[in-house]
């Protein structure tokens, strides 16, 4: 399954003008500031926005051509749909929220059945109770499950996580990892938190006053040293590592990984646990020779690739390579003359904060 | 009692359940269309419906009469129909009624309508419900408060009508002759114990309607 899509969506005085294509599987995360049509696209791509025009196909099929006249209706593009509040039906309990999209599934098009989405979202016993009766992270469990039985060839996820608490964001967000690594759905995700984006996504969209302005895998599209002034602070790499060893005196998790071992404090993290690191280019230091009297703990040598000027003038990104893998480090200009850097530089890479996902 | 209360008993009980029956027939699909729709025809179409709250129920009758009388276009469409004429008649009165308490039909629909909001629409067509699925699987369940509302208000209004019985219905017995109309009759010819049968009545129904109206809309909100 891919995405084409060429839309226009107007509402009062925003426009949405989006072209693009995403990947048939994995997670697509949209992300952007309040405003930036995130929102808008999602609801575009559900068929609930009456005003879109353009242009959408999907694996194949044509959901909207307005040339041509077409226009699909939601309840028969089979998309599933996460809102931000739970939106369950208050007249009906779970286990009948539930039923609602399945019973409307016809049953050769079932891919998950009964059983396996209670246990995938851990709300078995919550069946008998009404939405009024359930907690803000269970209701939103339950509204994802829902979505789920009616076997979507699509799910779609509007800040699923934006109205809960911290605890309830980290009540749900296993579950997410869950669905990621479990079901072959592909998900597009809307947010405006880099932290989920970092944690759940494969690929990245940024949107900016309704337009897309970059897209691509998520780790290349967020190391662009070209991303526009407004998301220059979350410029950086995700790097995927596993445990290699737990230091239990300094509770520190030694982390394998593309470039080499990283050391970060251990949350929980047991020997072989998989996770991901991100690395923001504001957090990468570099020196000429290998500082061995600081307290940063990761210290990586590389060679520097390219360096391009930044969105303030006294700043230069650095784009690095670590062996095979790409780093960023936003350094003054200035110290960049001083080191006297330019392509093909050796450098060590010293990461002030790795941030475990 | 005599038989000629049971009669009229009877007939407004009769009157007021068909009334009933008819307006939540046409009376839902209306509301749905003036809580969904926002233009100067639906603005036109809202302030029709809603000025028999406002206009003395003589004034209603009276053009009612008109129209369905001899001369009037209605009367000489079911004139040609083969009906006959509708004034003084169970089925004119009918008629007259349903116009009448069309306000405290759509008025309490529309606003549980609109309370819905789009966002269980929204939810149901990614749960593959079409629209007429959603409209009887989550909307009309989720506006029940408003239809049972809808439904006493309009059965009990239709009870307490009296101008546009007078000036439509007449005072046939059996036919149109209902309790207020009766009521009228015993007063002017001074038999009040008789005419206390009726206006207590009349008092304790309207009473326990409303206050079961009020119970089960609290329960609901528990």
């Amino acid at each position: 399954m891919s995405v084409r899509a060429n839309l226009t969506c107007g509402l009062g005085a925003f426009r949405l003008a989006a072209e693009l294509s995403l990947p048939g599987n994995g997670v697509t995360a949209l992300f952007g500031a309040s405003g930036s049509g995130k929102t808008s696209l999602l609801r575009c791509l559900a068929g609930l926005e009456p005003t879109a025009r353009g242009y959408l196909e999907v694996s194949g099929e044509v959901w909207l051509d307005s040339e041509r006249g077409i226009a699909l209706s939601t309840h028969l593009r089979g998309v599933g749909l996460v809102f931000q509040e739970a939106s369950l039906f208050a007249h009906l309990d779970v286990r009948r929220n539930l039923e609602f999209g399945l019973q409307r599934t016809p049953v050769a098009q079932r891919r998950l059945h009964w059983e396996g989405a209670l246990e995938l979202l851990g709300i078995a016993h919550l069946l008998e109770r009404l939405p009024t009766r359930l907690s803000g992270g269970e209701r939103q469990r339950v509204a994802i499950a829902r979505a789920l039985l009616a076997s979507p060839r699509m799910l779609l996820l509007d800040e699923p996580l934006a109205a809960l608490d911290q605890p309830r964001k980290d009540e749900i967000l296993p579950y997410l990892d869950r669905l990621h690594r479990e079901l072959a759905i592909p998900m597009v995700y809307v947010t405006h938190a880099m932290e989920e984006v970092s944690r759940l996504a494969d690929h990245l969209v940024l949107l900016e006053a309704g337009r897309v302005v970059a897209a691509g895998p998520l780790s290349s599209t967020l190391a662009r040293p070209d991303l526009p002034a407004s998301f220059e602070d979350e410029i950086g790499v995700i790097v995927q590592a596993v445990v290699a060893h737990v230091d239990s005196q300094y509770q520190l998790a030694h982390l394998s990984c593309a470039v080499g071992e990283l050391r970060v404090p251990r949350q929980g993290l047991k020997p072989a646990d998989g996770c991901r690191v991100r690395i923001r280019a504001r957090d990468v230091s570099l020196t000429l020779h290998e500082e061995t009297d600081t307290s940063i703990l990761n210290r990586l040598p590389g060679m520097v690739a390219a360096i391009h000027p930044s969105s303030h003038p006294a700043q230069v990104l650095v784009s690095l390579l670590v062996g095979e893998l790409p780093l960023v480090a936003r350094i003054t200009r200035l110290s960049c003359d001083k080191l006297q850097l330019q392509v093909g530089s050796k450098v060590w890479a010293q990461i002030k904060s790795a941030a475990l996902l | 009692m005599t038989t000629d209360d049971w009669v009229a008993i009877w007939l407004t009980a009769k009157l007021a359940t068909l009334t009933t029956v008819l307006l939540l027939g046409l009376g839902t699909p209306l509301a749905w269309w003036l809580a969904r729709t926002d233009s100067f025809w639906s603005r036109c179409v809202g302030a029709l419906v809603t000025m028999p709250l406002v206009l003395p129920p003589t004034v209603l009758g009276f053009y009612l009469l008109l129209l369905m009388g001899s001369q009037g276009p209605v009367g000489q469409f079911t004139t040609w129909l083969g009906l006959g004429l509708l004034p003084f008649t169970f089925t004119g009165l009918l008629i007259a009624s349903v116009i009448y308490s069309l306000p405290f039909t759509v008025q309490p629909l529309q606003q549980a309508f609109r309370a819905i909001g789009a966002r269980p629409l929204e939810v149901a067509a990614t749960l593959r419900a079409s629209p007429y699925d959603t409209f009887f699987s989550v909307v009309l369940p989720l506006a029940r408060p408003g239809l049972i509302t809808a439904a006493v208000m309009s059965f009990a209004h239709t009870v307490g009508e009296f101008g546009v019985v007078l000036m439509i219905g007449g005072n046939i017995p059996g036919q149109t002759r209902v309790i207020s109309v009766l009521l009228y009759d015993r007063v002017e010819a001074l038999e009040y114990t008789q005419a206390h049968y009726l206006a207590a009545g009349m008092l304790v129904f309207s009473f326990v309607v409303l206050l079961g109206l009020h119970l089960l809309n609290r329960e609901r909100r528990v």
